[in-house]
């Protein structure tokens, strides 16, 4: 994630990614092994609700409602700045959607740590799925069809 | 007509704590845990989250504890838990095509870019019961799983390639206006397809799975091949106001089904297969499957196709998927209905006395 990209909408929409997929106690922890932590104030109190899930019929068609999910958000100040963060995690984890918000904030004044935390739960993450992903195609099959006599 | 009673708060609060004495079982037993039903009993909570319409593993384990095991009970408690929570947003649509697969199969192309990929499947199994099971304490799960050398490969949607020679009918032009919303406005009939699809997904296992085998079995002139199943991991992603741009919120496991159903065509249609769509939350095969057939045979009228069959009738079919619904009306019979009850049987004495008497001038 290069510097310079910090106030596109890209490189922000790929952090925010990485912050909602983070398993909440990751966060946590990288939050707290941050070398300084703003103080920031809360715009939004982190809210529990419903997120609407569309789905598309034949999955290239039109919209519809599958149903809902629990999810929480949160947006956070950057005291004595103009520095909003936004957080809007699926599940009802108040302290991610908070943390989320505070790292979103964090990183766009382009703290390096922030961007370092960010990397390493991108890699952590990718590596799981990854992992997973190996044990999931041990079990692609190949059948062969008889032929007929 | 149900008409309130009052009185039993002591017998009512003594039920209540036989039925936590009973929801505990045997007490030298070790109690349940909530993450021991999310993990081991994850199939449970993913049926009580689709039916109830809440994806939320933890409070679908909850609610099976707190039900028993009663999975219609649970998904109760957990739909009217969604009751007292505000919408925040809506997602935009998920995209099922860039999936991270867990399972991956079609009955109908033996080859297919991404393969074919069984993934954690009671399928080939002998359904033996298997008593290794009874001796707890084994290896932990998956310690012996083999891995490939490469992750899964992209796995393109299966009507993507049979919708280039033309042969499965085209996705149909997006429907303009709002998405309909069966939690918002009351079902209204004839229903269009978006909306038969939300009610669908949140339609009772059971009663769809009935409705699919009626069709196979010759109600509904109907043979399908299960063209792609699919299950695993999507993101989720909104367009917050404040942001104005599209961002990921989390992930979310789907069970995709697209059913391919021959169609000889009309006059103005040429021959081609037709497409029955099943989505569900978490692993649901055997619902997403159940939905995509009754989705399909639900098309009668948009296919021209005669309406002969119960899992024909959008009504009929709609009306009644909904399990909390249903539960909720067949059990109200339980409740005391004495003076309903006291009135029919006033009616019964009148008519039969009338009988007698006529009986009676008669003789």
């Amino acid at each position: 994630m290069s510097r310079q990209d910090d106030d596109s909408p890209k490189a922000r929409q790929a952090w925010i990614r990485v912050l909602a997929k983070a398993a909440p106690a990751e966060l946590a922890a990288e939050w707290a092994a941050l070398p300084s932590r703003p103080a920031y104030s809360f715009l939004r109190r982190p809210e529990t609700g419903l997120a609407m899930i569309r789905g598309r019929i034949g999955g290239d068609g039109s919209a519809f409602n599958l149903g809902e999910a629990s999810a929480t958000r949160a947006a956070i100040r950057l005291d004595g700045t103009e520095t909003m963060g936004f957080g809007f995690v699926l599940g009802r984890d108040a302290r991610h959607a908070e943390l989320a918000a505070a790292f979103d904030a964090l990183l766009q004044t382009g703290a390096a740590a922030a961007h370092a935390a960010v990397a390493r739960l991108d890699n952590a993450r990718r590596a799981r799925e990854a992992a997973e992903s190996r044990r999931i195609a041990a079990s692609k099959v190949d059948f062969f069809a008889m032929t007929r006599e | 007509m149900y008409v309130a009673v009052k009185g039993g708060e002591v017998a009512i609060d003594a039920a209540h704590r036989l039925l936590a004495r009973a929801r505990r079982g045997d007490g030298t037993v070790a109690e349940v845990s909530l993450a021991q039903i999310e993990g081991q009993l994850s199939l449970a909570a993913d049926r009580v989250m689709g039916e109830a319409s809440l994806y939320d593993r933890t409070l679908a384990a909850l609610a099976i504890k707190q039900a028993r095991g009663d999975l219609v009970e649970a998904i109760f408690l957990l739909r009217a838990y969604r009751t007292t929570l505000p919408r925040l947003a809506a997602s935009e649509p998920v995209d099922t095509g860039t999936m991270r697969i867990r399972r991956r199969i079609s009955a109908a192309f033996k080859d297919l870019p991404g393969g074919q990929v069984l993934g954690p499947t009671f399928d080939y199994t002998h359904r033996l019961l298997d008593f290794a099971l009874a001796a707890e304490g084994g290896a932990p799960a998956g310690e012996a799983t083999p891995e490939a050398p490469d992750p899964v490969a992209p796995c393109p949607r299966v009507a993507g390639f049979l919708n280039k020679e033309g042969l499965i009918e085209p996705a149909a032009a997006p429907e303009p206006g709002a998405v309909p919303d069966i939690t918002r406005a009351p079902l209204d009939y004839p229903a269009d397809r978006r909306t038969r699809l939300q009610a669908l997904a949140r339609g009772d296992e059971g009663y769809l799975l009935a409705l699919a085998y009626s069709t196979q079995r010759g109600y509904a002139n109907n043979h399908p091949f299960a063209g792609e199943i699919r299950t695993g991991k999507v993101d989720v992603e909104i367009v917050p106001e404040e942001l104005g741009f599209p961002v990921c919120i989390g992930e979310i496991d789907l069970t995709e089904c697209e059913m391919i159903n021959q169609f000889v065509g009309g006059p103005d249609r040429p021959a081609q297969f037709t497409r029955g769509y099943g989505l569900a939350f978490g692993e649901q095969e055997r619902k997403s499957m159940a939905m995509a057939l009754v989705d399909r045979a639900l098309r009668a009228d948009e296919l021209g196709e005669p309406r002969t069959a119960p899992a024909q009738d959008e009504e009929f079919v709609l009306a009644h998927c909904d399990n909390v619904e249903a539960s909720g009306f067949v059990q109200h019979l339980k409740l005391p209905h004495y003076v309903d009850f006291q009135s029919e049987l006033d009616v019964i004495r009148r008519i039969r006395a009338a009988a007698a008497s006529k009986r009676e001038a008669a003789e």
